[in-house]
């Protein structure tokens, strides 16, 4: 378990605007993802964690172990840390084989272990073929792999992984993410990942960490967060949803429904406790859980006709672009069989429309 | 040209030429333990006097070299604490014998050797040492096994370089190690004597096995920090 209170300060200079980080978090076993925007402050976070950098107050824990803290003047060096980090690149030696690296990084070790040590993690991380070769010679995703092998040679009690896959293509994106999953069946190291890449997130965490500004602004588990965004700010962030500026109209909480002013159109949602009637609030609607159809002769109650402004389409949907911003997203099949209609009749599920 | 012998002169005695080279292969050798240690330390660590050092270091860079061989009379002479603790171990005076000139070649070389190391030491890609430093190893291994081979090209380079700087003091020497033929008698104190008692032929001969030796130098340094596509 690793408990983290860190505080670091930047001031502003003629080049460079000034940045604060102020976290405190807790990150248990599995797979924890610090996620945010560039320049949140994440990769500084680890920094922290590992030594390579001293925050200006806080304290960090791993294992009850204090690694440091500021208060008593504790500040253990990387080596003493116990904390494997993986980089953006790879930053295997050059100058050795995949072997001689991993044999140098566990130098402390007997050398029978070392050497049954070397071998276990070859042969889990699918490395023995490669394992005279020099990192020059592997492609990327091997290197990833050689990488996390060398960094759990050491046993370390924690994983830090700084956006190891960025750069890497699908492919190797997906093998780096079999090697990190055999490393945990492996080992049960907790791992902190850091990733601004909203997939990998919700692929690989089971804690999420959002961090935005130097700040934490939500934590729970990816579907957590994916239900109830703490504020606009994180909705934003995640990039999945609708944002709609909205007035109170009414309030049920006998029948558990609310109905919503937005843009001359009443929609009706749950009942939204401590909320005054008159209020004005922003709904927080997911794209893909807007119904969207063609129209077709008479439009149902409750429902909203809008024009498609336009269309784009992913690998695995299509986005439709309506009036006043609206973003809906449905399979590109659906779509692709509707795409000649201008007109199309809209429903928000009750459920769907959340207050941020 | 004859073999090299003390006291034996035709047109070009060559014992200035081996007394260099040896001087400078010795001093090269120090230096060089030296200066790794230093620019290690000046890189790689924090410690209370760092900039104090890295001045001290670089001094011996602007001061002139009759200078510097001054403070070297004054620190090592026959007077000083060092001198005279020198003259009771060794049984000699250090100055004004060819181990003098080898200190003296070792005061000149190692600042410069100390500035090339720190900038090959500084050029190994960071990420490398934080890595090493991740995965618990010392300092001190993380100097000799990743950064030393990772910046072996600008060390070597920088070590002929300090070689030839060795090979071709004359100010520091002539201070501490003076010039007595035979004895301490560099190739640059001998071209300066020959020039100034009128032997235009023995000087004009140890300029050109000097030029000679500085070609080849450069010619080897050049080679060494080119990358291995460009050294062909």
């Amino acid at each position: 378990m690793l408990e983290a209170r860190l505080q670091k300060r930047y001031k502003a200079t003629k080049d460079c605007p000034g940045f604060e980080l102020n976290v405190n978090f807790t990150a248990g076993p599995g797979v924890t993802v610090l996620f945010g925007p560039s320049g949140s402050g994440k990769s500084l976070t680890l920094d922290l964690i590992a030594g390579f950098s001293r925050p200006d107050a806080g304290r960090v824990l791993l294992n009850d172990r204090l690694l440091a803290d500021v208060g008593t003047g504790v500040a253990l060096p990387p080596q003493q840390r116990g904390c494997g980090y993986l980089f953006q690149r790879p930053a295997l030696f050059p100058h050795l084989t995949v072997r001689r690296n991993l044999a140098l990084a566990a130098a402390r070790l007997p050398k029978l272990e070392r050497h049954r040590k070397v071998g276990q993690l070859l042969e889990i991380f699918r490395l023995g073929e490669l394992a005279e070769r020099r990192p020059a010679e592997l492609s990327g995703g091997q290197r990833q792999r050689a990488a996390i092998a060398r960094c759990l040679v050491v046993e370390p009690e924690i994983l830090l992984l700084d956006e190891p896959s960025v750069g890497l293509d699908t492919a190797l994106r997906h093998d780096f993410y079999d090697a990190l999953a055999a490393s945990q069946a492996e080992f049960a190291v907790p791992v902190l990942l850091v990733t601004h890449d909203l997939e990998e997130a919700f692929l690989l965490a089971d804690q999420m960490l959002v961090l935005v500004g130097g700040r934490l602004v939500q934590t729970g588990t990816p579907r957590q967060i994916l239900e109830q965004p703490a504020s606009v700010m994180v909705a934003e962030l995640l990039g999945l949803f609708n944002l709609l500026p909205a007035e109170i109209r009414h309030l049920d909480p006998g029948a558990n429904r609310s109905r919503l002013r937005w843009n001359e159109v009443d929609l009706e949602g749950p009942y939204y406790p401590a909320r005054l009637l008159g209020d004005r609030v922003t709904v927080c609607v997911r794209r893909d859980e807007i119904l969207a159809s063609p129209k077709m002769g008479k439009v149902e109650k409750g429902t909203l006709v809008m024009n498609l402004e336009s269309a784009s389409e992913t690998p695995r949907s299509a986005l439709l672009h309506f009036e006043e911003s609206l973003i809906v997203e449905m399979p590109i099949e659906e779509y692709a069989g509707n795409r000649h209609h201008r007109e199309w009749v809209l429903k928000f599920p009750v459920e769907s429309l959340r207050l941020v | 040209m004859q073999r090299p012998g003390r006291g034996r002169r035709t047109s070009v005695d060559l014992f200035p030429l081996w007394l260099s080279l040896k001087v400078a292969l010795l001093a090269t050798g120090i230096s060089l333990v030296l200066a790794l240690v230093t620019a290690w330390a000046l890189s790689a660590l924090d410690f209370p006097g760092k900039e104090a050092l890295d001045a001290m270091t670089s001094l011996p860079l602007v001061l002139p070299p009759t200078v510097l061989g001054y403070y070297l009379l004054v620190v090592a002479g026959r007077e000083s604490w060092l001198g005279k603790a020198w003259e009771a171990l060794a049984g000699e005076p250090l100055v004004f014998t060819p181990k003098a000139a080898v200190l003296a070649a070792v005061v000149h070389s190692a600042p410069l050797l100390i500035k090339y190391l720190r900038s090959a030491i500084e050029g190994v890609d960071p990420l490398y040492v934080k890595a090493a430093r991740s995965l618990g190893m010392p300092e001190w291994r993380i100097f000799l096994r990743i950064v030393l081979p990772l910046a072996r090209r600008g060390v070597l380079a920088a070590t002929v370089l300090a070689f030839a700087r060795s090979l071709g003091d004359f100010g520091v020497t002539v201070m501490i190690a003076g010039n007595i033929p035979g004895k301490t008698q560099t190739l640059s104190v001998a071209i300066y004597q020959a020039v100034e008692s009128g032997q235009g032929e023995v000087a004009r001969n140890l300029v050109l096995i000097v030029s000679a030796l500085g070609l080849v130098i450069v010619w080897a340094a050049n080679r060494m920090q080119a990358p291995g596509a460009l050294r062909g």
